[in-house]
């Protein structure tokens, strides 16, 4: 399919008409409506009927339990238990269900909890992800084909297969024989095993101009010291990219610690599932209101960078 | 399979990348390259030491080392070891002995095995049922402004950041089988319901998976997207000529486009709900009446509750495999289409 890649993504559209924006708008419809098909009464009323639709269906299926959360977050155990759609809260605000959650559901050590598995993990992938990219990329020793096939078939195995093996690896380590049980590196170090970041990596490394390592080896710099003086100032974008998928899996993550962790360390996955077990309704709402707070502004800030490792999730895959 | 323009730029980059590299740094490729026998030097010990220094050398092993002892300790050793364990039975505090087939056979006399094998297969098919047209028929629409896009993804794709977790407890709510409860509250107006929900066997999985395409639908429109933006105009302009309106355009355009992606992503989703967990973990823990009991939750069972690590991973071999056969037969049975 390389003859998608025409020259021709440039050349003005039929039909163009001026049109006055702030800034040329970077989204551009696909080819699907044409313009002169939008100039059609029929066309365009029917387009904006669907458009339309759809957006009252995402707005209640994306917004809606978000926004009903912030709302019955600081409401009464009987207004959310009776009257869950009424617009707000009929026995007036009540925000000490937030401060309860923080403290007496423990949502706030939860909560450290997740960051202290993030910070590391991502310390793990990052260390893991952006030198083995780096040797499969830029070094190309000759064994690397060997290495690029053993970490990339292991996108294709099913997680199954290696759920109980390797709860017993990190019980009784192999070689070292020592346990991990109750100890964050038991969730940090799996996190590096992470073919699809690497994937990621190599593909931005290889991207980069090569005539930078050339002259930085002409230099007399070694492998290493351009790994870290010349890769790494470069690698910024990808660091943020690979941050914001890794604090948003940790935040996911919930099978894994939950075998793994002991229960004061659990995550917020672990901990809301407790709280859910143990605590009136109205905390367990504030609780879960608490834990989407910071998915859902590191969405909102960086969607873009979202979206894009989205798309790059089916460019990967496809 | 038929590739995104991620794709294209990746491939196109790389060979590009090769002959600077190759002219720049002679030290690099004097032993093999045509320059070399003019100069009459024989590929000699030094060269090829040199060489190996240039891509690396010693500090290619090195940085090498954490992907090797990572992979090894995380992936691929309890990717070999689960196969190997099937064949084994293993306490945590017995000494491992190798027992033949009879974690099979075992695993065959298991009351829960067909129902749990029967639902996760119910899952897959309810899953896709509603999950594949919904991020569809979403892309297509969305591909189809002009303006306001970035609000049409951010509200599509806002449910998959939430974790798992939360999503399941929030619609455990939304699902209280009262008829105070949100749904029933809303079915109500329309004068319907009450429904049990998670309380009912035959509505319980329905439920779940409800959920989990609503957790799910964001990140596939994404993905749709991206590959319907590499669809080129022209074939659109091309389509219109010989006189297709909209909707045919999306049958003979854009969805021929993008089947690559599409049955990539549809593979991916059956290998994806054929270990669903979370959602009949803490929605129903496997009720009513085992009604929701998967495969990925007899595997926890057994490993986690019984302490029966041999059983858990016979059943998981199984799993491993029939994905495996399934992907396979896929394969073949989409070649014809997928390029």
């Amino acid at each position: 399919m390389t003859a998608l890649e025409s020259p021709t993504t440039d050349t003005p559209v039929v039909g163009k008409r001026t049109r006055f924006h702030r800034r040329p708008s970077p989204e551009t419809a696909s080819g699907l409506v044409s313009d002169l098909e939008r100039q059609q009464p029929g066309v365009r009323y029917a387009l904006r009927t669907v458009q339309g639709l759809v957006l009252v269906a995402l707005i209640v299926s994306g917004a809606g339990p978000l926004l009903w959360l912030v709302k019955s977050s600081i409401s009464s155990s009987a207004d959310i238990v009776t009257r869950p759609m009424s617009l707000l809260p009929t026995d007036g605000f009540q925000f000490s269900n937030i401060t309860e959650a923080w403290t007496r559901a423990q949502v706030g050590r939860y909560l450290l909890n997740t960051a202290v598995m993030a910070m590391g993990s991502l310390l793990v992938t990052l260390i893991v992800c952006l030198t083995t990219a780096y040797v499969l990329s830029a070094l190309r020793p000759k064994w690397g084909p060997v290495l690029d096939g053993a970490i990339m078939i292991t996108l294709f195995v099913p997680g199954v297969i290696a759920l109980v093996p390797l709860y017993l690896t990190v019980v009784d380590m192999p070689i070292l024989h020592t346990s991990l049980l109750g100890n964050y590196l038991a969730i940090w170090l799996p996190a590096g095993a992470n073919a699809f970041i690497i994937l990621v990596v190599k593909r931005f490394f290889d991207a980069l101009p090569r005539e930078l390592f050339e002259a930085a080896r002409v230099d007399g710099a070694g492998s290493l010291q351009i790994f870290v003086s010349v890769v790494l100032p470069m690698s910024r974008p990808i660091i943020g990219v690979i941050s914001l998928l890794s604090v948003i899996a940790s935040w996911k993550d919930f099978l894994w610690p939950m075998l793994v962790l002991n229960p004061e360390q659990q995550p917020i996955s672990v901990g809301l599932a407790n709280v859910a077990k143990n605590s009136p309704i109205n905390v367990q709402v504030a609780s879960l209101l608490l834990a989407v707070l910071v998915p859902v502004f590191l969405f909102l800030i960086f969607q873009r960078h979202f979206l894009n490792a989205a798309g790059l999730a089916g460019g990967v895959k496809g | 399979m038929s590739s995104t323009n991620l794709d294209q730029a990746g491939a196109a980059s790389t060979p590009a990348a090769n002959p600077a590299r190759t002219n720049s740094s002679p030290v690099t490729r004097s032993a093999g390259g045509p320059t070399s026998t003019g100069s009459s030097t024989p590929p000699s010990r030094s060269s090829a030491v040199r060489r190996w220094w240039a891509r690396g050398g010693l500090s290619a092993v090195v940085l090498a080392v954490p992907a090797i002892v990572i992979f090894g300790y995380f992936s691929w050793g309890p990717i070999i070891r689960g196969v190997v364990m099937a064949w084994q039975r293993t306490k945590l505090d017995q000494p491992t002995t190798w027992v033949g087939w009879s974690n099979f056979s075992y695993v065959f006399t298991l009351p829960e095995l067909p129902q749990a094998a029967i639902n996760t297969v119910y899952f897959m098919g309810l899953a896709l049922l509603i999950g594949f047209p919904v991020p569809l028929v979403l892309a297509v629409v969305i591909s189809s402004l002009r303006t306001k896009r970035w609000l049409y993804n951010i509200l599509s794709y806002l449910p998959v950041v939430l974790p798992p977790v939360v999503a399941i407890l929030l619609w455990k709510v939304f699902y209280d089988p009262g008829s105070t409860g949100l749904f029933n509250t809303v079915l109500g107006w329309f004068g319907l319901g009450p429904f049990a929900w998670l309380n009912s066997p035959d509505l319980a999985m329905p439920s779940l998976v409800l959920e989990s395409t609503w957790a799910a639908a964001g990140s596939t429109v994404i993905i749709y997207l991206a590959a319907m933006a590499s669809v080129p105009k022209e074939l659109y302009e091309a389509a219109e000529l010989d006189g297709a309106g909209i909707w045919r355009k999306i049958w003979t355009v854009t969805l021929p486009q993008i089947r690559g992606i599409i049955l990539i992503v549809l593979l991916l989703q059956i290998i994806g709900t054929a270990q669903v967990f979370a959602e009949p973990f803490l929605f129903t823990g496997g009720g009513p009446a085992n009604r929701t009991i998967t495969l990925l939750m007899l595997i926890y069972n057994y490993a986690f509750v019984y302490n029966d690590l041999g059983a858990a991973s016979a059943i998981s071999a199984m799993l491993a495999v029939a994905l495996a056969i399934i992907s396979g037969l896929y394969f073949l049975a989409t070649r014809r289409w997928s390029r």
